[in-house]
């Protein structure tokens, strides 16, 4: 059966692999290794599905390496197929990956959107960053070392998801990666600060979790009640700024 | 008009067909395990089929209608009863005022689906109102139900009032009404027992063992009681990779079966996280995602395999025939009475 299930291919100055997520949804991918360049490429796909369409498209969701595009196959058949005739041997997923090969040849070299820079306030350690002491000891370094350290550095949000505004993060310094907690806490409070690994972030909501928790900020994260619901999204740049507690607390009573 | 909840059940949530647009910003879909059966409950009322119902669990709610309510009740048989009336699944039905709707034994399925004419009023959060039980938001105050709570339901539409007058008028002494029509048999899914499950490859699928590959269709694998909206969590056959290898975490839907370093498979549902990072062994066909929805915990599944073009084919028959109901629906409405 000679029927569509992998393309890889050139589309104008790109690169890309095309592969079906079952029956409604297509995945582009960029690359195999997580990368800036990668990276890039996947933050301008996004930024053209923002404003290009079909019909029967529902939404997309960038990730590390890749743009996965769900639609909804009756809808695409009827927009893109010409009228094709949904029981004879129809192919909406083809039709759409058709779409994508014909978006992916138009795009530039390189991301229109400047990335913006969002601020993240952090108090950090204290009863709010816990584990500050331990990740500080684990490195030889002192507690204010490893905040200067934490907050000196550019971070790239790579992509959104595991909870709902959470930020994968790249770009922690080397010098502070430290492994996950043996054993994980019940519950973390949202907007805490953690390390696991080469990573950080913060918790968006209250969950479960082995990070290392080293601060916490006043922020919220995750907005249910604004559009984009999300304080961050792919592409933005993040820097913590350290605050007392008292501008914590400050801050926070704020917010209520 | 609102509905009382007498009685919780073990997880009754306010579903829609889930939230949609927020998803790169890792907000989760949610929504109806069993879409299916929630869009033709809605269907079968008059409403639009996204409209919220309630997504009704195991052991079902007791509910109270002060007002006469057009309702209909699809998906798994959990033995309805209406007012000491057993309720007939698929149909439109009529429930008078100060009507008890109570629930019984599991006889089919798992999830039963109530749609209410109008719909279930929650708030809507980020376009939709289902229930993000774990963000604790949407639905009715971000969680399952509980005794007491009073639903408000939407005001009726013309479709909702031509269908309600023409029930009204067969009910009888007791004012409760069953519609003469009801869903074909063969749109129904084939919901059973131990069901059979037809998926496509994974994008993945080709990174596993061919010993793996092989099992993976040809043995059973049973459903763990960890298993919930999020994911089905399922015992069987390891299944392994060729080399071991850290995959960049990508988007995943409903349906697709990742497998982590245990070996055993994890299907993802309703509420599933955006984006994973294990190795996609295989994707659910999405018609057969309502025979997922109504397993339950401790019976098998068995996938068997088919391809892209047969998943989209199965896909545009399942919704032309939705269509086509939804039009045999209006012509009723129209004052043509006939099969749908």
């Amino acid at each position: 059966m000679n029927e569509w299930s992998e393309k890889y291919g050139k589309y104008g100055v790109l690169e890309a692999k095309l592969l079906p997520l079952g029956d409604s949804a297509v995945t582009v991918q960029f690359g195999e290794t997580i990368c800036r360049q990668t990276h890039d490429r996947v933050r301008q796909l996004a930024e053209h599905l923002e404003g290009h369409r079909f019909a029967g498209m529902i939404e997309y969701v960038p990730a590390f390496l890749s743009v996965t595009v769900y639609f909804d196959p009756f809808e695409a058949l009827a927009g893109l197929g010409d009228g094709a005739d949904p029981s004879g041997g129809a192919d909406p997923l083809a039709l759409v990956a058709g779409w994508l090969g014909d978006q992916l040849a138009k795009l530039e070299d390189a991301p229109q959107r400047t990335p913006s820079v969002t601020e993240i306030p952090v108090c950090y350690g204290g009863e709010l960053g816990p584990d500050l002491p331990e990740v500080a000891a684990a490195h030889g370094l002192s507690e204010e070392e490893v905040v200067e350290i934490h907050a000196s550095a550019d971070y790239l949000v790579y992509m959104l998801g595991f909870a709902p505004g959470f930020a994968y993060l790249g770009g922690l310094p080397k010098r502070i990666a430290t492994p996950r907690r043996r054993t994980p806490r019940l519950s973390i409070p949202a907007g805490t600060v953690g390390i696991a690994g080469d990573q950080t972030g913060v918790y968006p909501i209250a969950t479960p979790g082995g990070w290392q928790l080293i601060g916490r900020t006043p922020d919220p994260l995750f907005l249910p009640d604004a559009m984009p619901p999300a304080l961050l999204r792919a592409g933005d740049i993040v820097r913590f700024r350290p605050i007392s507690r008292a501008e914590f607390d400050r801050r926070e009573a704020a917010r209520r | 008009m609102s509905m009382i909840i007498l009685k919780p059940g073990l997880l009754t949530t306010v579903q829609d067909l889930g939230r949609y647009g927020a998803q790169q910003f890792g907000v989760i879909v949610a929504g109806a395990m069993d879409a299916f059966a929630l869009r033709i409950s809605n269907l079968l009322v008059g409403n639009d089929e996204n409209a919220a119902g309630l997504e009704i669990t195991m052991v079902g709610p007791e509910i109270y209608f002060a007002e006469r309510t057009l309702i209909s009740v699809c998906g798994g048989d959990l033995s309805p009863v209406l007012n000491d009336r057993e309720v007939p699944l698929w149909k439109t039905v009529v429930a008078p005022e100060g009507s008890l709707l109570r629930f019984g034994r599991v006889r089919l399925g798992c999830r039963a689906y109530l749609a209410v004419a109008g719909g279930v009023d929650a708030p809507v959060r980020m376009n939709s109102r289902s229930t993000y039980l774990r963000a604790g938001i949407g639905g009715w105050e971000g969680r399952s139900l509980q005794k007491g709570d009073r639903l408000p339901v939407g005001a009726a539409s013309p479709a909702n009032r031509a269908l309600t007058a023409l029930l009204a008028d067969e009910a009888e002494a007791d004012g409760v009404a069953f519609s003469r029509w009801s869903v074909a048999p063969d749109l129904l899914p084939s919901y059973t027992a131990n069901p059979e499950v037809r998926a496509v490859p994974g994008q993945e699928a080709a990174l596993f063992e061919k010993d793996s590959a092989v099992r993976f269709l040809n043995e059973t694998y049973q459903i763990r009681t960890e298993s919930d909206r999020m994911g089905y969590r399922l015992t069987g056959e390891i299944l392994r990779l060729r080399e071991k290898r850290e995959l960049a975490s990508a988007a995943v839907t409903f349906g697709t079966v990742q497998v982590p370093p245990d070996g055993q498979p994890i299907v993802l549902m309703a509420d599933r996280q955006t984006i994973g990072g294990y190795p996609k062994i295989a994707q659910v066909a999405s018609v057969d995602l309502a025979l997922l929805a109504q397993a339950n915990l401790g019976e098998r599944i068995r996938f068997r395999s088919v391809s892209w073009r047969e998943a989209q084919r199965l896909y545009l028959i399942r919704e032309n025939g939705i269509r086509m109901l939804r039009s045999a629906l209006a012509h009723i409405n129209a004052g043509v009475d006939g099969k749908v």
